[in-house]
């Protein structure tokens, strides 16, 4: 069956039986790579990109259900607080092996578009389902907190 | 030459066969591990193992038809024995799962604490930073496994089961204070509500509620007409 997909601000007509996941659909068909397959059961984060401005785990979310949907991933992620982010990551040099690092982003970006100044509860709250398995939390905490204090985000105060 | 000779006579021949370290040392390494790998050497190959085509189908069970308890005499034991048979529906965890003593979900049969970890937020569906909707969506996915359904939320926090005996559940469901229901919305909450009919087809290899969703409804509906009884 066909659905439009439309991804980072481009339509795309895409031919996939309904049930395939998003994270396949992007990854395959798509080519956008920089979105990651972790665990592919929703527990990782990995795969995490922004629905309609929210942060949902493609690995667990069916091309058909994603159709007529605004869908942002990590190649095109922007405004204040990803700027800021990016930013604060690479001064805290926050990656190690930068696999989750992308899930990571688009999930602190999120978070920072709906309580601009998160203390450690909110941030860890927010974080709970990203995984990293070289435990790089403190410094993607620190980065957060850096990145808070850096971005403008007036429509949204803590 | 005698000189020679009597020199040799006074210090008789040593022959000594000078054997090194290392070659000793090889040898004992060698007989450990000829030793080790005998003693350690599998006793049986390791065999292939197959996948199951299908996740094993969860075993259905049944619930007492209404009609059946018809024979109990004593109205009030009639409505104590209804309920408890909607009990094995209620103390399900398809159904305890949702209704946790705290603002954290539980998971499995096991009833463990929700991975990744998630609060209910102000309106049951998750924290505005982590709601439900990230993983769960209007129906269970195969390929991940996440279940779903378009109401997917937690009980309020007023009507807590886990950590309940089954008696006080009942008086919790009857105050309208603490369910926000009153009897026909109850009846309809567990006759009717699709959230509450997901427990019958929970997906993936998880063991659905016993009986149907009808046969529930039917129990709560007899039960509340005989006068909704509750045990101690």
């Amino acid at each position: 069956m066909s659905y439009q997909l439309v991804v980072n601000g481009r339509a795309h007509q895409i031919e996939e039986d309904g049930q395939t996941p998003l994270l396949w659909v992007l990854r395959d068909t798509l080519h956008l790579t920089g979105t990651k397959y972790g665990c592919g059961i929703a527990q990782c984060g990995a795969c995490t990109v922004h629905v309609d401005g929210q942060p949902m785990r493609s690995c667990s979310l069916p091309l058909e259900a994603a159709a007529g949907s605004q869908i942002v991933t990590i190649e095109a992620v922007e405004g204040p607080e990803a700027d800021a982010l990016r930013a604060a990551w690479v001064k805290r040099d926050v990656p190690q092996c930068g696999f989750c690092q992308s899930g990571q982003i688009m999930s602190a970006v999120a978070l920072l578009r709906v309580k601009s100044i998160p203390n450690d509860d909110d941030i860890d709250q927010a974080m709970s389902g990203n995984i990293c398995r070289c435990a790089t939390y403190n410094r993607i905490r620190a980065a957060i907190h850096d990145a808070a204090g850096s971005s403008s985000s007036p429509a949204n105060p803590a | 030459m005698s000189w020679r000779h009597g020199f040799r006579s006074a210090r008789p021949a040593r022959r000594r066969r000078r054997i090194g370290c290392l070659p000793l040392l090889a040898i004992i390494v060698a007989v450990i591990v000829l030793v080790a790998a005998i003693a350690l050497r599998p006793r049986a190959l390791p065999q292939p193992q197959s996948i199951a085509a299908a996740p094993p189908k969860s075993e259905v069970t049944h619930l007492r038809p209404v009609a059946s308890f018809a024979s109990i005499g004593d109205p009030q034991a009639r409505s104590l024995a209804l309920f408890a048979e909607a009990g094995r529906v209620i103390q399900h965890p398809r159904c305890m799962n949702c209704h946790p003593r705290n603002d954290r979900p539980t998971q499995t049969n096991a009833m463990r604490p929700h991975v990744p970890w998630v609060s209910r937020g102000p309106d049951g569906a998750g924290e505005p930073t982590l709601r439900c909707s990230t993983c769960h969506h209007a129906a269970n996915f195969e390929a991940s496994g996440v279940p779903g359904n378009p109401e997917w939320k937690l009980a309020p926090i007023e009507m807590a089961w886990q950590g309940t005996s089954l008696g006080e559940i009942c008086r919790q469901m009857l105050d309208p204070a603490r369910s926000h229901m009153d009897r026909a919305a109850l009846l309809h909450h567990m006759a009717e509500d699709e959230l509450v009919g997901w427990a019958w087809h929970p997906g993936g290899t998880r063991s659905p509620a016993p009986g149907t969703q009808a046969e529930f409804g039917a129990l709560i509906k007899a039960w509340l007409d005989s006068g909704a009884r509750c045990p101690a």
